[in-house]
């Protein structure tokens, strides 16, 4: 989507019928649709699962908030001694068991 | 009996009585239906538009658990286009931290990947600082835009010019020389992204100039499949129909010019890509239910036809949504709330 009024359209979508990014697990699901190309039913139950916790509960940023602080696997609000950005990226890899390509390629500039 | 405030398809309010919705619903899924030969929506299924469509509120929402994956085409730029002193690594903090987005999109101003092509190695150091700072999935987002290899913007003789003469063949050929460009540059700026890092490669506004243009967005996606197996692409489109602007060219011999969206996936899906934008284009002579009753019917044929995640395509002008640069709030999210509900869609 885009249109140059994120008001209008970014933040209308995300209230009506958007996942809520980190603010639940609306990235993880679509890094399931993006890397393996799972319709959102099968992509929202294989990220339950790897979380351990029910479909109804990654839509719920409550709950989230605190499964992803358990599971080191970044937060809205930044929080001390807490994985942040990249860092993150490390623990959604290990917790979805998938290959992410920013982390592959931060190990080959790392040497 | 209390008229029901709506609006046409340019944005301007409109009151309509209930037989006038109605009446607007059962249009618009029948002109798609006649459109290219799918079905209409179902009683229940226009009962449930008519709820939304009538509700009256300025927000409304899907029902718990039905939500879906958010992406974007652009979002760099579209803070930046309302005048907020704000760097790109800035406007997408933004959007995945304020604006609860699902995915983020990498974007130059520029949005195509004949522009990206000089200034690449400008892109890179931006967009590996980016991976690091955020937790969403970034892509890389440009279009393969046709247009630019055409005189005077491009080497390519100008297909618009030598149509008018007759030169049909001298035509089609500029255009089969602008795909092998187009490829070749898309397949240039993936692959430096890819090595960048990132989680996927965009290709937007597919089909802007017609056929030949699907045509070169499905030759990249195969060649950078063959080339890195593991890379994520995402096809979105321009329109809800392939322009025949070559008119004759065909990809896996299947004939590109006049496919809707419920055709145009199976092409992207073969061609490896994972995630699938359809778009349906508003027409502004027509009301608001008329175009959501239209929109939902196509994306309903295409999310049924699709093995791969569909998008929908929910900006200015497309999905329902007026032509109008201030989007009225509570027709998006009517709009958002159809598209995913009825038209059972992955994600807008």
């Amino acid at each position: 989507m885009g249109t140059g009024d994120p008001a209008g359209v970014a933040i209308t979508h995300a209230m009506t019928s958007g996942m809520g990014g980190i603010r639940t697990t609306g990235d993880l699901v679509a890094r399931m649709q993006i890397s393996r190309g799972m319709k959102i039913a099968e992509a929202k139950k294989y990220v339950a699962d790897k979380l351990g916790v029910s479909i109804s509960e990654i839509h719920d940023a409550v709950a989230m908030r605190e499964t992803r602080e358990d599971l080191r696997i970044g937060t809205l609000q930044s929080l001390p001694g807490h994985p942040k950005g990249i860092e993150a990226k490390y623990n959604i890899a290990r917790l979805l068991d998938i290959e992410l390509n920013s982390l592959r390629t931060s190990k080959v500039r790392m040497g | 009996m209390a008229k029901i405030l709506s609006r046409m398809g340019d944005g301007w309010p409109v009151e309509l009585s209930e037989a006038e919705l109605k009446q607007a619903l059962e249009d618009g899924t029948q002109s798609a239906a006649d459109t290219c030969d799918i079905e209409v929506l179902q009683d229940d299924e226009l009962t449930y538009l008519f709820e939304i469509c009538k509700v009256g509120t300025t927000m409304t929402g899907v029902k718990p658990g039905h939500q879906v994956v958010l992406s974007y085409d652009g979002p760099t730029f579209e803070i930046r286009r309302l005048g907020i002193l704000a760097n790109r690594q800035t406007a997408l903090q933004i959007y995945e931290r304020c604006f609860g987005a699902d995915t983020l999109e990498f974007s130059h101003i520029d949005y195509s990947y004949k522009q990206v092509k000089p200034i690449v190695h400008e892109e890179i150091p931006l967009f590996e600082q980016l991976q690091a700072l955020t937790v969403a999935p970034m892509l890389y987002g440009a279009m393969p835009n046709l247009g630019l290899y055409t005189q005077p913007d491009g080497p390519v003789p100008n297909p618009s010019e030598l149509m008018p003469q007759g030169k049909i063949k001298e035509a089609q050929a500029a255009f089969e020389e602008a795909v092998e460009m187009s490829v070749n540059d898309m397949v240039f700026v993936a692959s430096e992204l890819y090595t960048a890092g990132c989680d996927g490669i965009n290709i937007d506004t597919v089909g802007a100039a017609g056929d030949p243009d699907f045509k070169a967005a499905l030759l990249a996606t195969e060649a950078l499949k063959k080339k890195y197996p593991d890379i994520n692409i995402e096809i979105g489109m321009a329109g809800e129909f392939v322009l025949g602007m070559h008119g004759e060219m065909t990809h896996r011999g299947k004939r590109l010019a006049g496919l809707y969206p419920h055709e145009q996936v199976k092409l992207v899906e073969e061609a490896g890509a994972h995630i699938f934008g359809a778009v349906i284009n508003t027409q502004t002579n027509q009301s608001f239910p008329w175009n959501l009753a239209r929109a939902v019917t196509f994306s309903k044929a295409c999310t049924a036809a699709a093995n791969i995640p569909v998008h929908g395509n929910m900006g200015m002008g497309v999905g329902a949504l007026p032509v109008c640069d201030t989007q009225p709030a509570e027709t998006v999210s009517m709009a958002s709330k159809a598209m995913v509900e009825i038209a059972r869609l992955d994600g807008l």
